[in-house]
C-alpha cells in the first residue's frame, strides 16, 4: 500500500517535468505538442539575449550572496554555539531564525520599505537592482546557513581544538588549521543551499529589485504570466543537464575523495 | 580566562552579528508594522509616513479598511483554507511516501529520497511552467483528451489547479521531516504488537502513527507556514478571482500601490500565523 502511494507519490512529482523536457525536442511551435524532433528550441534559447544576461545575473548574485550568507551564517552559527548564555541571547536567535519562517512576500516588503526608507533618509542604495537583491538574498541565505552552521560547530570535538590550544598553538593557528578545516564540509553545504535559495527565489527579488536587476526566475515569471512558448522547455533541460552533470562530479569527487 | 584580545575579538564578533540582525530582520519587521499607519498618497514613495516634521500623523484608515472589508477577510479564509489543504494532503501523501522509504531496506532508501527531491533540481518557476503546458486549455491533457475523442476540460486557472501546483511544490518537503522520524522508529515495538495479534491496519494505527505523530505535526507546519503566504503558485495556476492574502499584498503593493493597506495585510498575515508558529517553535525546542 505505501509503496504503491510511493511510487504513485514519486510520478505525480516527475511527470510535468518529464513532459516539460520531452517536448524541448519537438519542432512545434506550441508548447507540449508534438510535431516532429528538432534542436530549434534550443538555437532560440542560445540566441536569447534577455535569458542570458538574466541567467548570467542570476548566476552572479547567487554566488555573491551564497558566499556573504555563509561568512554571515558562520558569525551567526559560531556565536550561538560557543557564545554561552550572553545577555539577549533569546532575542538573537529569535531574530537569526526568524527569515526561516516569515513568508518571503512579508520579508520581500519589508526589506523593500527599509531600502526605500535608506534611501530617503542616507541616499543609499542610491537605486534598487541587483546589490538590493544580492543584500536581501543574503539576509535569507544566512538565516539557513546560520542554523545549518551552527549544528555542525556544536558537534566538534571540543578535545581537538584544547589539544592544539595544549600544544601551544594560537587562537588563530587553531581556527585556520583545526576548526576550519573540520568545518569545511558544512560550509560548503551552507554556500550551496544559499546559491540554490537565490537561484530559485522570485518573491524577494521582484519586491526588492530595481532597473538592471531582473534574474532569471523574476524574467520567467514574467514572461509566463503571457504566454509560453517552447523556450522554456528547452531551458528546463538545460538546467537539468548542468544539476545532473554537477551531481555527478560532485558524487564522484566524493568517493574518490 | 585571560587576555583582553580575545574578549574583545568575542565582543566585536558579537556586534556585527547584532548589527546585521536589527537592520535586516529587527528593523524590516518594525518598519512594516509602522507603516500600516502612513496614508497612501501620489509620489515616490507614494506614501505618507505616519510620522513628520510635526509629529505623529499617523492614521488608522488602513486598518479600519481590513476590518470593513468583507474582500480582506474572504482573502483570509481563502488562504487558511488553502494552505490547511495543501498541508493535509502533502501531510497524507506524505506520511505514505516516507513510510514506504522508511521500510526499505537502507540501502535503498538513499536512491527513493533523491527521487522525491530530484525534480527541485528544473527549478520553481519551470516545474510551473510544465503545470501550465500541462494543464492549459490547449495543453497535453486536453491534447490526450481529445485523441480519445473527449471533450476538452478547463483545468488551468481553477482551484484544482492550484491545489495540484501546491501540493507538487511543497510535497518534498512534507516527506524529509516524516521520512527522518519513520527511519529512526524502533522496528521491535511494531513486530512486538503484530505478534500479540495486532492486524497490520492496528500495528499501524496504535504504533506506528502514534510514533510519528510530532513529525506529523510538524511536517503540518512546515507546508502550512509558507503556504499561508504563496504568491507565484496561485498567480499562475489560480483563477484570477481566488485572491489571498500574499496575492493581496503583492496586488496593493504593485498595482495599486497602495503601501500602507500592503503592510496591514502583511502585519495581519502575521498575526495569522503566531499561534502555528509557537507551536512549531516549541516542537524544534523538544527535538
Amino acid at each position: 500500500m505505501t509503496r504503491i502511494l510511493l511510487v504513485l507519490g514519486v510520478l505525480f512529482l516527475w511527470a510535468p517535468v518529464v513532459l516539460l523536457a520531452l517536448y524541448a525536442f519537438s519542432a512545434s511551435r506550441e508548447p507540449f505538442e508534438w510535431g516532429g524532433l528538432s534542436l530549434r528550441w534550443f538555437v532560440a534559447l542560445a540566441g536569447n539575449e534577455r535569458v542570458l544576461e538574466a541567467a548570467w545575473l542570476s548566476v552572479r548574485i547567487a554566488a555573491a550572496s551564497a558566499t556573504l550568507a555563509t561568512l554571515l551564517g558562520g558569525v551567526l552559527g559560531w556565536v550561538l554555539a560557543r557564545h554561552g548564555p550572553f545577555r539577549g541571547r533569546a532575542l538573537f536567535g529569535a531574530l537569526a531564525g526568524a527569515p526561516l519562517v516569515l513568508p518571503e512576500v512579508v520579508t520581500g516588503l519589508a526589506l523593500l520599505l527599509v531600502f526605500v526608507g535608506m534611501q530617503t533618509l542616507f541616499g543609499w542604495p542610491a537605486q534598487r537592482g541587483a546589490g538590493t537583491v544580492l543584500v536581501a538574498h543574503a539576509s535569507l541565505g544566512a538565516a539557513y546557513a546560520g542554523v545549518l552552521i551552527q549544528s555542525r560547530i556544536a558537534a566538534l570535538d571540543p578535545r581537538l581544538e584544547e589539544a592544539a590550544m595544549g600544544l601551544g598553538a594560537s587562537r588563530l593557528a587553531v581556527l585556520r588549521t583545526v576548526t576550519l578545516p573540520m568545518l569545511a564540509p558544512g560550509l560548503g553545504a551552507a554556500w550551496t543551499l544559499a546559491f540554490v535559495l537565490s537561484l530559485d527565489d522570485v518573491v524577494l527579488a521582484s519586491f526588492v529589485s530595481g532597473p538592471g536587476g531582473t534574474t532569471l526566475p523574476v524574467f520567467l515569471f514574467s514572461q509566463l504570466r503571457l504566454g509560453m512558448t517552447p523556450e522554456a522547455n528547452a531551458l528546463a533541460v538545460v538546467t537539468l543537464g548542468i544539476a545532473g552533470l554537477l551531481l555527478a562530479g560532485f558524487a564522484w569527487f566524493r568517493r574518490r575523495a | 580566562m585571560g587576555g583582553g584580545r580575545p574578549r574583545a575579538a568575542r565582543h566585536l564578533i558579537r556586534a556585527l552579528a547584532w548589527i546585521w540582525l536589527a537592520l535586516l530582520v529587527a528593523l524590516p519587521l518594525a518598519v512594516v508594522a509602522t507603516m500600516g499607519f502612513g496614508t497612501a498618497q501620489p509620489g515616490i514613495p507614494p506614501v505618507r509616513l505616519p510620522w513628520g516634521a510635526e509629529g505623529w500623523q499617523g492614521s488608522l484608515e488602513s486598518w479600519a479598511l481590513l476590518l470593513e472589508d468583507d474582500y480582506y477577510l474572504g482573502a483570509a479564509l481563502r488562504s487558511l483554507r488553502l494552505a490547511g489543504i495543501t498541508a493535509l494532503c502533502c501531510l497524507v501523501l506524505g506520511f505514505a511516501m516516507a513510510l514506504g522509504i522508511a521500510r526499505m531496506p537502507a540501502r535503498r532508501q538513499p536512491l527513493w529520497l533523491g527521487l522525491v527531491l530530484a525534480p527541485f533540481l528544473c527549478g520553481f518557476v519551470l516545474r510551473m511552467a510544465a503545470w501550465v503546458g500541462t494543464l492549459r486549455d490547449a495543453g497535453w491533457v486536453n491534447r490526450m483528451l481529445g485523441h480519445l475523442g473527449l471533450e476538452p476540460l478547463r483545468l488551468l486557472y481553477t482551484d484544482a489547479a492550484l491545489l495540484v501546483g501546491m501540493v507538487h511544490s511543497y510535497l518534498p518537503f512534507a516527506v524529509l521531516p516524516l521520512w527522518a522520524a519513520l527511519a529512526r522508529r524502533d522496528t521491535a515495538l511494531e513486530e512486538a504488537a503484530a505478534d500479540l495479534g495486532a492486524s497490520p491496519f492496528t500495528v499501524f494505527r496504535s504504533v506506528t502513527l502514534p510514533l510519528a505523530a510530532p513529525a506529523a505535526l510538524a511536517s503540518f507546519l512546515l507546508v502550512f507556514i509558507p503556504a499561508m503566504g504563496e504568491v507565484v503558485i496561485p498567480e499562475l495556476l489560480g483563477a484570477p478571482d481566488a485572491v489571498l492574502l500574499g496575492r493581496a499584498i503583492w496586488a496593493e503593493f504593485f498595482q495599486t500601490r497602495d503601501w500602507p493597506l500592503a503592510a496591514v495585510l502583511a502585519t495581519a498575515l502575521l498575526a495569522l500565523l503566531a499561534l502555528p508558529l509557537a507551536v512549531q517553535q516549541r516542537l524544534s525546542v523538544r527535538r
